[in-house]
């Protein structure tokens, strides 16, 4: 029971951090809770079909469909991400205006509300598909009293992800309303970062990008990405004990556009007025 | 007026020998990548009863190579190796191949993300 809890925790604990960050960056959107819940509900659909189709999807593209397809919807969710970031400079020209500004634009705020409800259906169809898997062949092969035991453990690796995710998000409303958008859009540009160098080693996988150096540097000594901060650490700001030079490439790149672009527009806003 | 056409007849040649070109590097990338794919060494594991059938899986340093994991359970297995950074989902009584190295010398774990308790071992590359 404890296995598949720590299992399904781990799958879930993606998708349950990327919703509590979405919450905390949209707080004041009209419309979010629904936005949001449609992202959750449509995720979870998508993960019931992708668990069906895995066996299709991988025999796709010479074996390599896993990867392409994963990498593709990660690379939807970075997009999204930095389009919510860019909006976000736009819109609050300061982060004291910030609130006022969204309240505003109710219209507006549901165009990345929308953005971000792809994101968090993208995060739960791909981690929540394994989870899926995992727990179907429990059922598949296993004992009445193992799968009591699995219902039982895959609750509470749920249970344990959620309390994570409302742990980020109460803990990110504990900052002052006047630093909380700086912290919710670095949050939000390292997420994407993270989520960007996850393609590049997917397309690495596939053959389609080189991998370059392999390791670039080692520090498993000092944090090992299989522990628990490690863990917590990688989904959030992309850490890896031993990256690649591709990884780290495509996470310079994605989060220098996405600061970049947002400083500058955010810039031009403030010069216009 | 009258020059017009000829302005852009070259332009428009240019065009399309680049984009020959591009036809002919693409061609030639792809011939490269077949020859290299059919000298790669293919090594094989499998997967039975939730464990791998050998620990004792060894590679060459410095070549790219291939790993075919057969899934002979009837539950689906996920491939995981933070060593290799690989991930990857092996259905139920079907095979994967895994595109890997060039690796360092040294171990690389990997573990049955589903089992990890019985699924798990080491790659030796030396």
């Amino acid at each position: 029971m404890l296995a598949s809890a720590i299992i399904v925790f781990r799958e879930v604990l993606e998708a349950a951090l990327i919703i509590g960050l979405v919450l905390v960056a949209t707080k004041g959107i009209a419309g979010r809770g629904r936005w949001v819940m449609l992202g959750i509900g449509g995720g979870c659909a998508g993960a019931g079909l992708l668990a069906y189709f895995a066996e299709n999807l991988a025999s796709l593209a010479e074996g390599t469909g896993q990867e392409l397809f994963n990498a593709a919807v990660l690379l939807v969710a970075v997009s999204m991400l930095g389009w919510h970031q860019i909006w976000m400079a736009r819109n609050a020209r300061s982060a004291r205006e910030a609130f006022q500004a969204l309240g505003r634009s109710i219209h507006a705020g549901e165009k990345t509300l929308r953005g971000l409800a792809l994101v968090v259906g993208a995060a739960l169809l791909r981690e929540g598909s394994e989870a899926i898997l995992f727990l179907y062949g429990i059922a598949a092969s296993e004992s009445r009293s193992s799968v009591r035991d699995m219902v039982a453990g895959g609750l509470g690796g749920l249970g344990l992800g959620a309390v994570c995710g409302a742990a980020l998000y109460f803990g990110l409303l504990r900052i002052s309303p006047r630093y909380l958008f700086a912290v919710t859009g670095t949050l939000i540009g390292l997420l994407a970062g993270s989520m960007a160098s996850q393609a590049a080693g997917l397309l690495a996988q596939a053959d389609w990008l080189p991998t370059l150096a392999d390791p670039l540097w080692d520090t498993s000594g000092v944090l090992t990405r299989g522990s628990p901060l490690g863990q917590l650490l990688h989904i959030l700001i992309g850490y890896d004990d031993r990256p690649t030079g591709i990884a780290l490439l495509a996470y310079g790149i994605t989060v220098g556009l996405i600061f970049g672009l947002g400083r500058a527009v955010q810039r031009r806003a403030t010069r216009l007025t | 007026m009258y020059s017009k056409p000829k302005t852009l007849s070259p332009h428009q040649t240019g065009q399309s020998y680049s984009a020959r070109c591009l036809y002919g590097v693409a061609f030639a990338c792809m011939t490269l990548a077949l020859s290299c794919h059919a000298e790669e060494q293919v090594l094989e594991i499998s997967i039975q009863n939730h464990a791998f059938s050998t620990d004792a899986l060894e590679a060459p340093a410095g070549q790219k190579f291939k790993l075919r994991v057969k899934n002979l359970d009837s539950t689906p297995e996920e491939f995981d190796s933070d060593d290799l950074h690989r991930e990857k989902l092996v259905p139920a009584g079907k095979e994967i191949l895994i595109n890997l190295g060039p690796l360092k010398a040294g171990s690389y774990a990997f573990k049955g993300d589903f089992h990890p308790k019985t699924a798990h071992g080491t790659l030796i590359v030396h």
